[in-house]
């Protein structure tokens, strides 16, 4: 309990996810620190976007904790939550914008709630933050008027209106075509280079996994746990794990095998 | 918070340089840099080249970065070279990031008057539009109707029984309610008049004949248009939102035969029994109220037995019919033509209502002076 508790920026600590009597995974223990790009891994159906789901609190945890700067989220108690929540930014798989709002009033919106700045630096901040991700000049567009990509991006200006320290993604590259993804990818980078967040993102994109990520939790769907972590390029070399090198290096073990 | 106010310092050098210098805390809540005095000091200058100098800044946050946007977009306008100095690291890439994409200029909208939606020419155009696309939608319905009779359809059978319960036992708790206060209004509206005439007993023909030609019929109507046709429209709306329309179009099956003939088939069935069991129940509840006026129930009873006719009934149940299709069409063709986002989807819904709520009256209207005419 000692060891890192005190310098991680997210602790999972004995986590045990269920829905009803059905156990998804038990016994995560890892550790997220300050300006961390971490990604959850596994194959399908093996609880990504529900272990991301409990660390957004959306689903209360069967057993365990998850500790953000060493508070438990669990034990916060709704304000504590609430005031917790507010240095997240999100981004959802499908982007999660509201469709009956433009791009601009999508990104005002948390600005307008949580802040107290005036109408006029409103407009101000919502034009620098979509010019962030590479959009200046789209307040007036509505979601449904944009490509998917761009719905990505506006999605994670939204996200980062309120200057979080943690951004959280769901499958960002889902969808997207490898150049468009890339640019995602090196987007999150130099967004995360300059404001110094903790990245959390659960993918399965190999390219997008080495390209970025610094840290990793692989889950396991067979024996219900995790079974390693760590940088994913250290762990396609030196993981105990045969599994975890199948999958990050799927196409050599084909290869290996066949030959 | 702010310990030093926010504030800049505009120097200008003798080479067509100015230098702005940055100074104070630019965190949320600081007293709002003067952009446009800042532009018109720089225009007064006529500088070729900005420099900004973050030497002397204090804390900053998105406040500041909204801010040296601003100026980068005006030097970018006013063809100013502008570069920054002793920024803090990551505000210089933060800016750099923002930057590195010109800002798109969308299309300017082609401007129409203010008045221009009251335009009669307009307003023809569109009620031609509407009837068009109402057209073609009858027409493909009555294709896939063809179909169904020559029994090559893809209706499923599953989806008709289905509909039928959502549209059928599930209503009957709300029309149960909204009929027997309608029989109960109509024997109150009814008695006060025909007792000045000592005719207070005819209040059971009153309600009789009004339950079954119209009020019985025309309330079941009103409460499916809201229930189901409502339900039919954010359906297929959203149904065209998750792109499942598309799907069924392209594995080979018309999605006019494979969502809208079921759902038009059960609230044709539905209806007539509803509004036989409406008419029930607003009779009963027109007795409870000659009750209390003193009619005693076996009077009731005998006087509304005389009074039924089956040309009163046949009309409320052709009225049930012709509703029943035009709720269901209405519903359906705003589903099926609705947008793919959440708002048009909730458009879809009020169209549906609104258009089948118009459609009813309209016909309730035809429907009575061609009865009249024809004195059935």
């Amino acid at each position: 309990m000692a060891d890192s508790d005190g310098s991680a920026h997210i602790s999972v600590r004995d986590l045990t996810m269920a829905y009803g009597s059905r156990v998804i995974q038990q016994d995560l223990n890892f550790d997220i620190q300050r300006g961390d790009i971490f990604v959850i891994m596994g194959g399908s159906g093996c609880g990504k976007s529900t272990l991301l789901k409990h660390m957004l609190g959306l689903i209360v945890p069967a057993d365990g904790d998850i500790l953000y700067n060493g508070e438990s989220f669990v034990r916060a108690g709704a304000a504590g939550q609430e005031a917790m929540r507010r240095r997240w930014g999100i981004t959802y798989q499908s982007g999660g914008l509201f469709s009956a709002m433009t791009l601009g009033e999508n990104v005002a919106l948390p600005l307008q709630l949580y802040t107290h700045y005036r109408s006029r630096e409103i407009a101000d901040i919502v034009a620098y933050k979509l010019a962030l991700v590479g959009l200046a000049g789209y307040q007036s567009y509505y979601p449904s008027e944009i490509s998917g990509g761009m719905r990505k991006r506006a999605a994670l200006a939204r996200a980062i209106a309120l200057e979080p320290e943690i951004l959280f993604f769901d499958e960002p590259s889902a969808g997207l075509d490898p150049i468009s993804s890339r640019l995602l990818d090196d987007l999150i980078v130099q967004l995360q280079e300059s404001t110094g967040a903790t990245v959390v993102m659960v993918t399965h994109e190999l390219a997008s996994i080495f390209a970025i990520a610094t840290n990793s939790v692989f889950l396991d769907p067979e024996t219900r746990t995790m079974i390693d972590c760590g940088d994913p390029r250290q762990l396609r070399d030196h993981s105990k794990q045969a599994l975890v090198r199948q999958f990050l290096t799927r196409s050599a073990a084909v290869a290996e095998d066949s030959s | 918070m702010t310990d030093k106010p926010a504030g800049f310092n505009l120097i200008h050098h003798a080479d067509k340089q100015s230098c702005l210098e940055l100074s104070g805390d630019w965190v949320q809540g600081c007293a709002a840099a003067d952009f446009d005095g800042l532009c018109a000091t720089l225009e007064a200058q006529a500088s070729s080249e900005l420099v900004v100098d973050g030497a002397s800044l204090g804390q900053w946050d998105s406040t500041l970065m909204a801010f040296l946007l601003q100026c980068h977009a005006y030097c970018r306008r006013e063809q100013l070279a502008f570069s920054a100095r002793n920024l803090p690291d990551s505000a210089g890439k933060l800016l750099a990031l923002a930057t590195a994409v010109d800002a798109h200029t969308p299309p300017q909208p082609p401007r129409t008057p203010a008045l221009a939606s009251l335009n009669p020419l307009r307003l023809l155009a569109m009620v031609r539009d509407r009837l068009a696309e109402s057209m073609a939608f009858i027409g493909e319905l009555s294709v896939a109707l063809a179909r169904l009779v020559t029994g090559r359809s893809n209706t499923r059978f599953v989806d008709f029984r289905h509909f039928c319960y959502q549209a059928g036992p599930d209503a009957f708790a709300i029309i149960s309610l909204t009929s027997v206060l309608v029989g109960m209004i109509l024997a109150y509206l009814g008695a006060v008049q025909l007792q000045q005439f000592g005719a207070g007993l005819y209040v059971a023909n009153l309600v009789t004949i009004g339950m079954l030609r119209e009020m019985g019929v025309l309330m079941t109507a009103v409460v499916m248009a809201g229930r189901t046709g409502a339900a039919y429209a954010a359906q297929l709306g959203t149904m065209q939102t998750n792109e499942e329309i598309d799907a069924i179009t392209t594995m080979g099956i018309s999605p006019v035969e494979f969502l809208v003939v079921p759902r038009i088939l059960a609230l044709i069935v539905v209806m007539p029994l509803l509004t036989l069991y409406a008419d029930l129940l607003g009779i009963v509840g027109g007795g409870l109220v000659a009750g209390g006026m003193g009619i005693t129930p076996l009077q009731y009873i005998s006087q509304s037995e005389l009074s039924i006719k089956l040309s009163h009934l046949s009309v409320g149940l052709i009225k049930s019919v012709v509703f029943a299709i035009l709720i269901a069409v209405a519903g359906c063709r705003a589903g099926i033509n609705s947008g793919r986002s959440s708002a048009a989807v909730g458009q879809a819904a009020t169209e549906a209502v609104v258009t089948a709520i118009v459609y009813l009256i309209i016909a309730d209207a035809a429907i009575n002076i061609l009865f009249q005419q024809i004195k059935f």
